[in-house]
């Protein structure tokens, strides 16, 4: 095989495998997205609805036939220095029926913080079917000094809840994104 | 042998620097996984001295979580993974009856990309241990969980983040060469299905090279940005999931470990013909299992993480296909024995390490079917069960299979026989050690006894204590190999090797001198 045709070939064998390469590298990035798609359409990964449930649907009817025991869980990540408590530790409720509860936050700093809830709830196959219609965790939770806040949540069990869930906790993890949000509102006085 | 080319061979410290030539570029590869296995090994003693009582006694548990780290990620991208690629450039060339890899510029960049990889690293290791006050060398595990590794990482995080994007690169690059000199250079009459086995399994594990280094890559990427640039891959608190980092973490990580084990097989599969004096028994079987392998690694990821939470439909699919994979690996099992079966058989090193491969490595594979079993592997999960796993695979798989490769083709490479003595030596050493060294942690990990901690329950102590006496037997037998490589590489003393060195040896490997001249099939052979 003559030098140059070889090299051409080799030359085209090299940009077939670098394109691969980058794609590959890609597709690291594209496995995110695709995580979170994977887990929302198959209900897993313990990830409640992230926006609010506008309407109830129609016709929905309250299954007094049994009831399910809501267990609520708070946690504070390491170096957030805010108390965080449910005001009731658990509710019972039957499906389809819609549900208020309330957390306390207080900012035990002398300092104007932000926090960020997370939701997690377990068993994962409860989680399509937990609504929220109104919550803290939609939001950011900007706190001043020493200050305390009573949040709400507003939820329903979707009556198609399977039958041999009888028990949810949901548990949520209170973050300090003082920092991050702060940038966020810089970046948002700029923008015209 | 004089030819044309000899002039243009540089001398001296530039012939090592700027080799474009695959024997010395593979030479240097070869050498440098050896230091590094050396290396890794000096750190496993570390980590092996602390346990052999239970407490506390000779280092403090963070320094035992750098050394356990670092063990790890030595071993890993720096022992096994270069030292298959040596042999690549060593021996790909010569049994496809190439004059040289296809891109020798690229080859030598990516050995030189190497050493400064590991400087990086170990350059964190040694300041986090002759530094007082200096940050701890990375200390979260060879997998680099985040948030560990990222909201906890400490300030050496960043090293040891450019370490693995070089060491990738130089995989990559590797890789290329790999399937292009395969692919564009094959002797006139060698078809893919007249290769050796060894060429089929590195193109293979070339082409899994090429698909997951670039997810390790991205993932320590992604790492970089969570911990500096305000992104949140990882980080719940802006929306992200750890959970995520082990998917991508996982996905590179599990055909990474058929790319540290598919060109042992190649290794074993040219060996035990050779000294059973037959044909290898259902070669294209071979490379089909081969493939199969590579193709179901990609669907296996999340047996490493059963125990994150995954759905019952999750779980039985990552188990199933799992167990799929025992079925390829199984038909090579049978193939080498069928390929010994009323063979006339002899015992010399490379043999007696290929046969020692061959049952070792069904051990290591049959606890991995154990661990495949969702429900068992919860109770196996992150415990010493796992730990005697993946070193009865990759020591005495892949390693061994290494050592194996080093005695059957050092004759070729140096032109004389290896010592034959303290090759025996090293050889029953390491075996007898090797065992006493793994064995005992599956019963201290069914026992209970978990992965990474620096102290464990009185309960564990006496196997423990025979634990690290096997760890350094095996670590002192491996100066047994130095000697045996320096007085054939160095001293060139010992038997003058034939052309052919085995009398049952096939392959065009064996139609070169020994030791192999600096360029070979200039002129390309016509294989029948």
């Amino acid at each position: 095989m003559a030098e140059d045709k070889l090299s051409r070939v080799n030359r085209r064998s090299i940009t077939k495998l670098m394109i691969a390469v980058v794609c590959m590298f890609g597709f690291a990035y594209a496995l995110a997205p695709l995580y979170y798609a994977v887990c929302e359409a198959l209900g897993i990964g313990g990830r409640t609805n992230s926006v609010p449930i506008v309407e109830v649907p129609e016709g929905m009817q309250k299954d007094e036939d049994r009831s399910v025991l809501v267990q609520f869980v708070t946690r504070s990540a390491q170096g957030m220095p805010w108390d965080f408590e449910p005001m009731e530790r658990s509710v019972r409720v039957h499906p389809g029926e819609i549900k208020a509860v309330n957390f306390r936050v207080r900012n035990r700093t002398g300092e104007d913080m932000v926090g960020q809830a997370i939701p997690s709830l377990v068993p994962g196959q409860a989680a399509p079917h937990f609504k929220k219609t109104q919550c803290f965790c939609f939001d950011q939770q900007p706190l001043v000094a020493e200050g305390e806040e009573v949040m709400p949540m507003i939820f329903y069990l979707d009556p198609a809840i399977p039958r041999s869930v009888t028990t949810i906790t949901l548990s949520y993890t209170l973050y300090d994104i003082t920092e991050r949000a702060r940038a966020g509102e810089v970046a948002a006085r700029q923008a015209p | 042998m004089a030819d044309h080319h000899e002039h243009h061979a540089p001398t001296g410290w530039r012939r090592w620097l700027l080799s474009t030539n695959h024997k010395d570029i593979g030479s240097l590869y070869l050498w440098f996984s050896f230091a590094m296995f050396l290396v890794g090994g000096l750190l496993a003693m570390v980590i092996r001295a602390e346990l052999m009582y239970p407490g506390m006694q000779v280092v403090d548990p963070d320094f035992f979580n750098q050394m356990t780290t670092t063990h790890g990620l030595i071993m890993v991208f720096g022992a096994v993974m270069p030292a298959f690629v040596g042999l690549a450039n060593w021996m790909i060339p010569l049994m496809i009856g190439a004059p040289d890899m296809a891109l020798p510029r690229m080859n030598n960049w990516s050995f030189w990309i190497l050493p400064f990889a590991f400087a990086i690293l170990i350059g964190s290791v040694l300041m986090s241990a002759f530094g007082p006050g200096n940050p701890p060398a990375p200390n979260f595990g060879w997998t680099f969980y985040a948030p560990l590794s990222t909201t906890y990482g400490p300030a050496s995080t960043d090293f040891f983040i450019l370490s693995v994007h070089l060491m990738g690169i130089s995989s990559i690059m590797g890789a290329i060469n790999v399937i292009v000199t395969v692919m564009n250079m094959r002797a006139p009459g060698m078809t893919m299905m007249k290769m050796p086995l060894f060429v089929w399994t590195w193109l293979i594990t070339a082409f899994l090279l090429i698909a997951v280094m670039p997810v390790l890559a991205g993932a320590v990427t992604m790492m970089l940005t969570d911990r500096h640039f305000g992104t949140s891959f990882f980080d719940a608190a802006g929306g992200g999931d750890p959970v995520l980092f082990q998917h991508i973490f996982w996905f590179f990580g599990h055909p990474e470990v058929y790319i540290m084990i598919l060109p042992a097989f190649g290794v074993v599969s040219a060996i035990i013909p050779t000294f059973a004096r037959k044909p290898l028994f259902g070669y294209a079987s071979m490379v089909y299992a081969t493939a199969s392998i590579a193709l179901l690694s990609f669907v296996v990821w999340a047996h490493h993480m059963f125990t994150v939470g995954m759905p019952l439909a999750g779980m039985l699919f990552f188990m199933y296909m799992t167990m799929l994979i025992s079925v390829p690996t199984g038909v090579k099992v049978f193939n080498w024995v069928a390929t010994m079966w009323r063979g006339s058989l002899t015992f010399e090193l490379p043999m007696k390490w290929a046969i020692a491969f061959v049952i070792l490595f069904t051990i290591g594979g049959l606890s991995g079917l154990m661990l495949s079993i969702t429900p068992v592997d919860f109770q196996y999960h992150d415990s010493y069960f796992v730990v005697a796993h993946f070193h009865y695979v990759l020591v005495s798989g892949a390693v061994f299979s290494m050592f194996a490769a080093v005695y059957y083709w050092l004759p070729k490479w140096t032109g004389v026989m290896y010592d034959k003595f303290w090759g025996e030596v090293h050889f029953w050493s390491s075996l007898i050690s090797v065992n006493l060294l793994f064995f005992p942690m599956h019963f201290v990990g069914l026992a209970g006894m978990p992965r990474r901690y620096a102290d464990y329950a009185l309960q564990f102590a006496d196997y423990n204590w025979w634990i690290t006496i096997g760890a350094f037997w095996f670590g002192i037998s491996q100066l047994f190999l130095l000697w045996v490589l320096i007085k054939a590489c160095f001293l060139k003393k010992g038997e003058k090797a034939t052309d052919e060195v085995w009398e049952g040896a096939d392959g065009l490997e064996w139609t070169v001198p020994s030791p192999a001249p600096f360029h070979t099939f200039d002129t390309p052979p016509v294989v029948k």
